[in-house]
């Protein structure tokens, strides 16, 4: 099985075809939608997590590709929002990488991005839900 | 012990402008520089604080009649139960209170996004909520059924009314087990990955005045924001259990009730919080002023870090399954340090109230007395303390 998470663009005529239906239906893939961004018989942007076997994952990417989606890596990147931050700390018992820490011996708590490996435990683990992923593609 | 001055004495200078006022962490420097008695007789007023989850909390809000006439029954405030089993359109919105949709722990661990703390935070806020209302209906109020977006300016009374706020001190917690656990402690990793722990230690308003000479029924405090009082001793106040030579508990042990108007609160100081598999909670912001009346009042006041101790305690078998013991006392020094010692293994610390928010709200109170603003209040009643033999019983179940 592969999980993939991808941006896909569509051109404007394709906007108003049911993707995730097909791709469920006739290709056995499992489309979570992460955010969309779609506006009829505009260009729509959708960040997708693809879920499904290896085989029916590259039969998927090239029906998409054959109805012009254009499909990116996505870039994900997690952001600090320190207005909503408590400095409770709760995050830095979590973060597996010093990304979140306390200063000592003020303890106040701050965001190192350089640090982050964007893997998202303290999204849920923040209780003033203070971190958030943004996704990026790389257009 | 001689008394260096009364309350009156100090809302005296407080009218003048002329009350000295240091925080409790500010007090601990002034102690180590000239020592107790030159300090209890150059402060009036050490300021405490804290800012942390405290679950048993809500808000009692009458709101308002409609036409026709409605005895509220059920109430729901953004999709989140208010309890209406009080007078016609009163109610009581708990803190913890999720909505009736919310799938809770079905998808383990929930993530318990909103809930009564966080329409608190919102109303706070100014934003609008939307309140829908069903109703029996009776001969004097025939409505049954009502919907509204009110915002808490368009509410009549509005009062925060926490049954259970500053606790004294509380366990460090930490996970003996093979899995991953969520609790109100936050997410303990298996086999001793972390402990967390939930005190503002020397800044924490109980824990410098441990034996409540000063706070009593009536105290006025910072609270969300703005003044509050303390309406009573908490619920679980546990007064009785061990404590340190400086009298400072080394258990969970007091608590306070609290009450002021949720319309002058800021939501700054009153957020809605989701802990991960566990649920909502309200993080509250409290500050105590403690008088000094005496020298021991003062030395009380000037505890640190170092000085209080904390209890380790197992959530994953311990505590749920009510078998008591601790794997050991830490300081709250050591747990401030970043990581201490349990079983030998070394484990990272991470605190669930904050700090640097404490002493903002020290510092906050501080100001308000400086400025004329706050002056103390005399306690119209003590809280039950070490010497009245009150104890917390558990509860039997039958079934
Ligand atoms: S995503 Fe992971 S590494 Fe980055 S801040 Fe959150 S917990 Fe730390
Ligand atoms: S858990 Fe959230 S609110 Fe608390 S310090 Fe970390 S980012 Fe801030």
């Amino acid at each position: 099985m592969v999980r993939r998470k991808l941006v896909l663009r569509f051109p404007a005529s394709a906007v108003e075809n049911p993707f995730v239906y097909t791709l469920a239906k006739e290709y056995n893939v499992v489309a979570n939608i992460l955010k969309a961004n779609i506006n009829p018989r505009k260009e729509g942007r959708l960040v997708v997590e693809l879920y499904a076997e290896e085989k029916d994952y590259e039969a998927a990417i090239d029906f998409l590709q054959s109805r012009g989606v254009t499909i990116l890596p996505l870039a994900q990147q997690i952001v600090w929002v320190e207005e909503n931050c408590t400095q409770c700390g709760a995050c830095t018992g979590i973060c597996p990488t010093g990304a979140l820490w306390i200063k000592r011996p003020e303890m106040t708590v701050s965001f190192d991005g350089e640090k982050c490996i964007v893997c998202e435990h303290c999204l849920k683990a923040c209780p003033a839900r203070a971190v958030e992923a943004r996704y990026l593609s790389g257009e | 012990m001689a008394q260096i001055r009364s309350i009156t004495d100090i809302n005296e200078k407080i009218q003048k402008g002329e009350a000295v006022v240091v925080t409790a962490e500010e007090v601990i420097s002034l102690v180590e520089e000239y020592g107790a008695e030159e300090t209890a007789r150059r402060v009036d007023v050490v300021t405490t604080g804290t800012f942390g989850p405290m679950c048993s909390s809500g808000a009692f809000l009458n709101l308002g009649h409609p036409t026709p006439r409605m005895r509220m029954s059920k109430v729901y405030l953004n999709g989140v139960n208010a309890y209406g089993g009080i007078a016609a359109v009163d109610v009581f919105l708990g803190a913890t209170e999720i909505p009736d949709t919310d799938p809770a722990n079905q998808n383990y661990p929930g993530s318990f996004n909103y809930g009564g703390a966080h329409v608190i935070e919102d109303l706070v806020a100014g934003k609008q909520v939307f309140l829908e209302a069903s109703s029996y209906g009776t001969d004097c109020y025939p409505r049954q059924k009502l919907e509204a977006w009110i915002k808490l300016e368009d509410i009549n009374e509005a009062y925060l009314f926490n049954p259970r706020n500053c606790y004294q001190n509380y366990n460090v917690a930490v996970n003996l087990s093979d899995r991953t656990i969520y609790t109100y402690m936050g997410i303990l990793k298996p086999r001793l990955g972390n402990a967390n722990y939930c005190s503002a230690g020397q800044l924490s308003p109980l824990l410098n005045d441990p034996l409540y000479r000063t706070v009593g029924v009536g105290t006025k405090l910072f609270l969300g924001g703005d003044i509050g009082y303390v309406s009573w001793y908490g619920t679980q106040h546990n007064p009785c259990g061990a404590r340190g030579e400086n009298d400072v508990p080394r258990t969970p042990a007091g608590t306070l009730a609290l009450i002021g108007d949720l319309k002058k609160m800021k939501s700054k100081w009153l957020r809605g919080v989701s802990y991960l598999g566990y649920g909502v909670t309200l993080q509250v912001g409290v500050g105590l002023p403690i008088p000094v009346l005496d020298v021991d009042v003062l030395r009380h006041a000037a505890v640190k870090d170092g000085d209080i101790v904390a209890q380790v305690v197992d959530y994953s078998e311990s505590y749920p399954q009510g078998i008591g013991g601790s794997l050991g006392e830490v300081t709250y020094a050591q747990l401030k340090s970043g990581s201490i010692t349990v079983q030998g293994k070394e484990i990272p610390t991470a605190p669930l109230s904050s700090y640097p928010k404490a002493k903002e709200i020290a510092e906050t109170l501080k100001q308000w007395i400086i400025a004329g603003d706050f002056t103390l209040t005399e306690p119209v009643a003590s809280l039950p303390s070490a010497d009245s033999g009150k104890k917390s019983k558990p509860l039997k179940a039958s079934k």
